[in-house]
């Protein structure tokens, strides 16, 4: 009888080793194929030209491939998605955990959620409709897909990551501390930004980090609003993301310039394995603390 | 009770099986697959569905990947028709395959509906493209820099428009699209926009240009007076039989029973 529980047991854990090793499985799966997908095209092209050329045209009797354009517009942008998105989250997040009243929290913790699950394509829908034709007449440009477009975009998108998880950081934080401050003699918003937010710090800087790996992957909504064409960026000028570079072209490619979008990916890909590094660092870092 | 409904569920599974097993058994021997051109998706669906209707038994599948992937697929065998809005290339020719015009599709010029220009002639239109004319006064227009919208780099009606307008590689896009809904979406929403989109795709949202005083319409098109035109073609290998069914479909698609078809998506048909 003993032994034919501890038979189950050990089957059970099989079966759960198998099916956590399909996630393994598909991440290893993913990344050799982008390796090996990626590589050939950068070879041909050159490492040198293909990252720091500023020239895409993919298409041309003398194609060129230069990528900095798409690097820097991912990098720019998830920059100014950053600037816009983390002092409104960092700021809601510090008043939801430690100002909001009961129903208010519950209201506008629903509303953040809500912000989460809306589709990507739909944040782009209304960019296009709404926020592009917006930025032309307010700018008086003669046409208003842009990279502010995107940012703006970006930086609400990347809103609920931010406040969801900082909240949980600003929770976490003993209430001893927050007590002693007060007890000190300190009101309570020095409190919150002298005593929880300090303890909270590595927490943050997670949800910071998260927000910026949201933003550089997006490409749908981006790819509605940016314009798409393979400029150097700048505030108020059509622009392509790393991302889009991919999800545009795709879809018609042959050949090397196939290759070539696969290396993309493959940089993308780096940015990213990068972004949850030192995510994983910050995480490590708050746990220890 | 339960027993009953189990019945019920065994009944359903076994014909259900039975259905896909038929399916399966039917789709092996008679089933055309094209592949190729997004811009030919109307005329080609209105064309696949008369003629499902027609041959019953015989399934037609359309996969819309774009010309050059429609060419490859042909060539790799992996559809019997492929689908190209342009004329093969002579490395294309060479690879052993065949064209065959089946129809000619206008390539219209779109411009907001509030800009008084109504008409450019095709040196213009150039022009525009190059970055040689930027303001709207300039042909006719009132005062605003031109917004240039066109489609991605390796798209048909790109590969299209400026093959004929002869502005490869020097067009100046301000937005480079991905699709013909979001060009007239685009156009339609910015008075300074000017973009080009399939004729038979173009909806009232937007105003078309005629191009050196003609308008585009199936006649225009058809007897080749409209400049902005090109081509839509059923690609095949040249060395290979199409399998009875292809072949059959191949028949219908340029007989004259598929002219009113192909004209009523929009394009001209070219028999």
């Amino acid at each position: 009888m003993k032994h034919k529980k501890q038979f189950f047991e050990t089957f059970v854990h099989g079966i759960f080793l198998l099916l956590g090793l399909v996630t393994v499985g598909c991440v290893l799966l993913i990344t050799l194929y982008l390796i090996f997908a990626g590589i050939p095209a950068i070879r041909e092209i050159g490492l040198f030209s293909f990252l720091l050329g500023d020239t895409w045209a993919s298409t041309a009797q003398q194609p060129s491939f230069g990528i900095l354009p798409f690097i820097l517009t991912s990098v720019y942008g998830t920059a100014g998605a950053i600037l816009l998105g983390v002092p409104i989250g960092f700021l809601s997040a510090v008043y939801l955990a430690k100002l909001a009243p009961g129903p208010v929290k519950k209201a506008v913790s629903a509303a953040v959620s809500l912000l989460a699950g809306i589709p990507s394509v739909v944040y782009g829908l209304v960019g296009m409709m709404v926020l592009v034709p917006a930025i032309r007449r307010v700018f008086r440009l003669p046409d208003g897909a842009s990279l502010l477009a995107a940012i703006v975009v970006l930086g609400i998108m990347i809103l609920p990551s931010i406040i969801s998880v900082s909240i949980t950081a600003l929770e976490a934080v003993p209430k001893e501390y927050e007590d002693a401050s007060l007890a000190l003699g300190a009101t309570p918003t020095e409190t919150y930004f002298r005593v929880s937010v300090p303890a909270a710090k590595s927490g943050i800087a997670a949800a910071v980090v998260l927000g910026v790996g949201r933003a550089i992957g997006e490409a749908m909504a981006v790819m509605m609003v940016s314009g798409n064409a393979p400029n150097m960026p700048s505030l108020f000028q059509s622009v392509r993301f790393l991302t889009t570079a991919v999800a545009s072209e795709m879809s018609y490619s042959s050949g090397l310039q196939q290759q070539a979008l696969f290396s993309i990916a493959l940089v993308l890909f780096l940015f990213i394995t990068l972004i949850n590094a030192v995510l994983n660092f910050f995480l490590k870092h708050s746990r220890e603390e | 009770m339960n027993s009953v409904k189990k019945a019920a569920v065994f009944a359903l599974t076994a014909a259900l099986a039975a259905a896909c097993f038929a399916g399966c058994a039917g789709g092996g021997t008679s089933a055309v697959a094209t592949d190729g051109s997004t811009s030919m998706e109307k005329v080609i669906g209105t064309l696949g569905e008369a003629f499902e209707q027609e041959n019953s038994g015989v399934t037609f599948t359309y996969n819309p990947t774009g010309s050059g992937s429609g060419i490859k697929a042909v060539r790799e065998g992996r559809c019997d028709i492929g689908l190209s809005s342009r004329a093969l290339k002579e490395e294309e020719i060479a690879s052993g395959l065949t064209e065959t015009a089946l129809a000619y599709d206008g390539i219209a010029i779109i411009v907001h509906p509030d800009n008084p220009v109504f008409d450019l002639s095709l040196e213009e239109i150039a022009d525009i493209y190059t970055g040689k004319i930027t303001n709207w006064s300039d042909v006719g227009g009132t005062d605003g820099e031109i917004v240039l919208i066109g489609r991605e780099a390796g798209s048909g009606t790109r590969d299209g428009f400026e093959a004929i307008t002869g502005t490869a590689e020097a067009c100046k896009y301000r937005q480079e699209l991905t699709s013909t809904g979001d060009v007239i979406t685009t156009v339609s929403g910015n008075p300074n926009a000017i973009g080009y989109a399939s004729l038979a795709s173009v909806k009232d949202s937007v105003k078309v240009l005629s191009v050196s005083g003609v308008a585009p319409t199936q006649d225009s098109v058809k007897d080749g007076s409209y400049a902005v035109q090109r081509p839509f073609m059923l690609i095949t290998k040249t060395d290979t039989a199409l399998s009875p069914a292809a072949k059959k479909f191949f028949d219908f698609a340029l007989s004259q029973d598929a002219a009113p078809l192909i004209a009523s998506a929009g394009a001209v048909s070219a028999n």
